[in-house]
């Protein structure tokens, strides 16, 4: 997979961005084709894309990943309110914040491997929660959330001659505002530069080296290899993305609050790339989708959408079928999330692309079973595996 | 003398009260196959461990071409050209063969610490053509691209002794290598350790099987409750009543 010629990497590519930018397209069926949606799909991608790096290639397994995403929106915000109301310095701003909160974490978790690195990482990000909401009020603005006011000082966007309105300013891009499809596209754009980023480092030298820390880091060292500052480099290149991720939420909604860095997000984040392969390219992208869309498609359900989706039942199957779908829609997505999660860790360990890659080797092999005649025994062995 | 590659001096280890290694001295020649035999527990490993830094003397110093190594981080000492091969094989065992081998060969090409995220590995031919010749050498190069947990034993050793020749080591210590082995195995590994001596590479064997340690060694060193008990060619260790005393229980060899 790995020395595979770089034209596989430009496909990868141009269908990805394809895919990405069609969007809204190919959602539409599923409900999901609003800006506000699916611009949550590509910032939670970005997310799990680069806990992805750190985790799904070294197995270290951070449990404080939100600590990053707080702080890169806690930075944006204060870009909107200090320099101007353009998403770039916001977003840079965010990304170099975050990595530098990520160098002081990551020196200090990384002392240690395995369980004690993950503890480490959740407790330094639940300290650094509830900092948010004590000690650090002037910077965060406690529990109200850091958001935008009249009289920000915005010197940029005064500078060039921007003036005061009524109402609050939108974030924008040299002009064009940032909601709506704008909005969308933005993200959207931003997540296919991330996904590249992710994909060379996944196809470099540092890339197996990371691989290869995973699978014997002890062998490392006596190999050469001084595998600290290694760990430490992909530890900061993933909080960047968290950063980013962040920054990006304060661009569709310039707020930025505390709750953002407790430990269910982080843990949500771990759900995405797990659900989706930890490990894979793809992977942690479509858990993030998957996990966003329950969030916000499957919660919506109601008893009253139900009955009318089993209206062409006779009465009292439409009641039957209402009555045990209810529960696991709604206010119960979670519990289907929940059942899906443990199906996925149970029966495909590798999450929903091992599933895909299972599928599509099975579909192979029986198309040549049908092909090539007398192939009954090459079948025969790919049978007791799916067994 | 000035062709002393390793010079290992005073040496002394000691685990709570057990002394596992008391005032090691052992010159190793440059080129020269020098085996370390002794019964279990003689201290073998440990001396080996001192020796790549796994564990720090207690006193004593490990000089290894003209420079201290004492207390040197393992990846450093790899770094300086002395490289091991496991006993039990120390592999990747989620990585492809090839990869297994390039990996080491990425360690000796760019040093410890390299942060090239952004290159291509397609773009590292060296590396890759330097991998598939020492596989093809070990006759290994067609299981390239299978995992390295699918191997058998032998061949997982095999796959070690190909990651360790890659780094082109100036200094090559293999703790039992046939350890474990079938007869054609050993003598396999016999010959792939022969041919690699005769390129001028410095090694240190530590070896239970007999027939390997005379088959290939220049020097013996005979270890015996964490001292060296005797030390020279092959035949004047052989003839040695106090090795025959303290090894082999007084059996002739």
């Amino acid at each position: 997979m790995l020395m595979e010629s770089p034209r596989k990497d430009y496909m990868i590519m141009a269908i990805f961005t394809a895919v990405v930018l069609t969007m809204p397209l190919w959602t539409a069926p599923f409900g999901a084709s609003y800006p506000d949606l699916l611009q949550k799909f590509a910032i939670y991608g970005i997310f799990a894309v680069g806990f992805n790096l750190l985790f799904g290639l070294t197995g270290y397994l951070s449990f404080g990943h939100a600590a990053f995403l707080g702080v890169g929106s806690y930075a944006a915000v204060w870009s909107f309110k200090l320099l101007s109301m353009n998403v770039l310095p916001a977003i840079v701003f965010a990304i170099l914040i975050a990595a530098l909160f990520a160098v002081l974490i990551g020196f200090v978790s990384l002392r240690r491997s395995g369980i004690y690195f993950s503890i480490l990482t959740l407790a330094l990000a639940q300290m650094s929660y509830n900092m948010a909401y004590s000690v650090l009020t002037p910077i965060t603005n406690g529990e109200t959330g850091l958001q935008l006011e009249h009289g920000d000082p915005r010197v940029l966007d005064f500078a060039f001659g921007a003036e005061e309105t009524a109402g609050l300013p939108s974030t924008n891009l040299f002009g064009l505002e940032m909601s709506g499809w704008p909005g969308f596209y933005f993200c959207a754009v931003v997540l296919i530069l991330a996904f590249f980023l992710s994909l060379r480092i996944f196809k470099s030298p540092f890339g197996l080296k990371l691989r290869a820390i995973k699978s014997n880091q002890n062998r490392m060292m006596y190999t050469g290899y001084n595998t600290r500052p290694h760990l430490l480099l992909v530890f900061v290149i993933s909080g960047m993305y968290a950063g980013l991720a962040g920054s990006l939420l304060a661009v569709t909604d310039p707020l930025a609050g505390a709750e953002r860095m407790q430990w269910t997000a982080s843990g949500e984040v771990v759900l995405m790339t797990i659900l989706g392969g930890a490990g894979t390219l793809v992977g942690p992208l479509l858990g993030a989708g998957l996990i966003k869309y329950f969030e916000n498609i499957f919660s919506a359900i109601n008893e009253g959408v139900l009955h009318s989706a089993f209206s062409f039942l006779p009465d009292f199957l439409n009641d039957f079928l209402t009555f045990i779908v209810a529960p696991f829609v709604g206010e119960g997505w979670h519990l289907t999330l929940g059942a899906l999660f443990m199906a996925v860790v149970i029966f495909l360990p590798g999450g929903i692309m091992e599933g895909i890659r299972r599928l599509t080797g099975l579909a192979k092999r029986t198309a040549s079973h049908r092909g090539g005649k007398g192939s009954a025994r090459t079948g025969g062995p790919a049978h007791s595996a799916e067994g | 003398m000035d062709n002393i590659v390793l010079d290992v001096s005073d040496v002394h280890k000691s685990f709570g009260g057990l002394k596992a290694l008391n005032n090691i001295n052992l010159q190793v020649e440059e080129g020269k196959i020098h085996a370390i035999i002794g019964p279990n527990g003689a201290g073998k490993s440990t001396l080996l461990n001192t020796i790549i830094g796994r564990l720090v003397p207690d006193t004593g110093s490990v000089i290894f071409n003209g420079r201290s190594i004492t207390g040197m981080q393992p990846h450093e000492i790899n770094q300086a050209g002395v490289v091991r091969v496991f006993q039990t094989p120390e592999i990747f065992p989620d990585l492809t063969l090839l990869q297994n081998v390039m990996i080491p060969a990425f360690a000796s090409k760019e040093g410890p610490v390299k942060f090239n995220f952004f290159r291509s590995l397609f773009g590292e031919k060296d590396v890759r053509e330097q991998a598939e010749e020492v596989m093809l050498d070990l006759g290994l190069h067609d299981q390239m691209n299978r995992p390295a947990s699918d191997l058998s034993r032998g061949d997982k050793r095999r796959l070690e002794m190909a990651m360790s020749l890659v780094q082109n080591p100036k200094l090559l210590l293999l703790d039992e290598p046939t350890a474990g082995m079938s007869r054609a195995d050993t003598n396999r590994t016999i010959e792939i350790l022969q041919r690699i001596k005769a390129r001028g590479k410095t090694k240190v064997i530590i070896e239970h099987d007999m027939h390997v340690v005379f088959s290939l060694a220049d020097h013996i060193s005979v270890l015996a409750q964490g001292a060296i008990i005797c030390s020279g060619p092959p035949h004047e260790v052989k003839g040695n009543p106090v090795v025959q005393e303290a090894y082999l229980g007084g059996a002739h060899i």
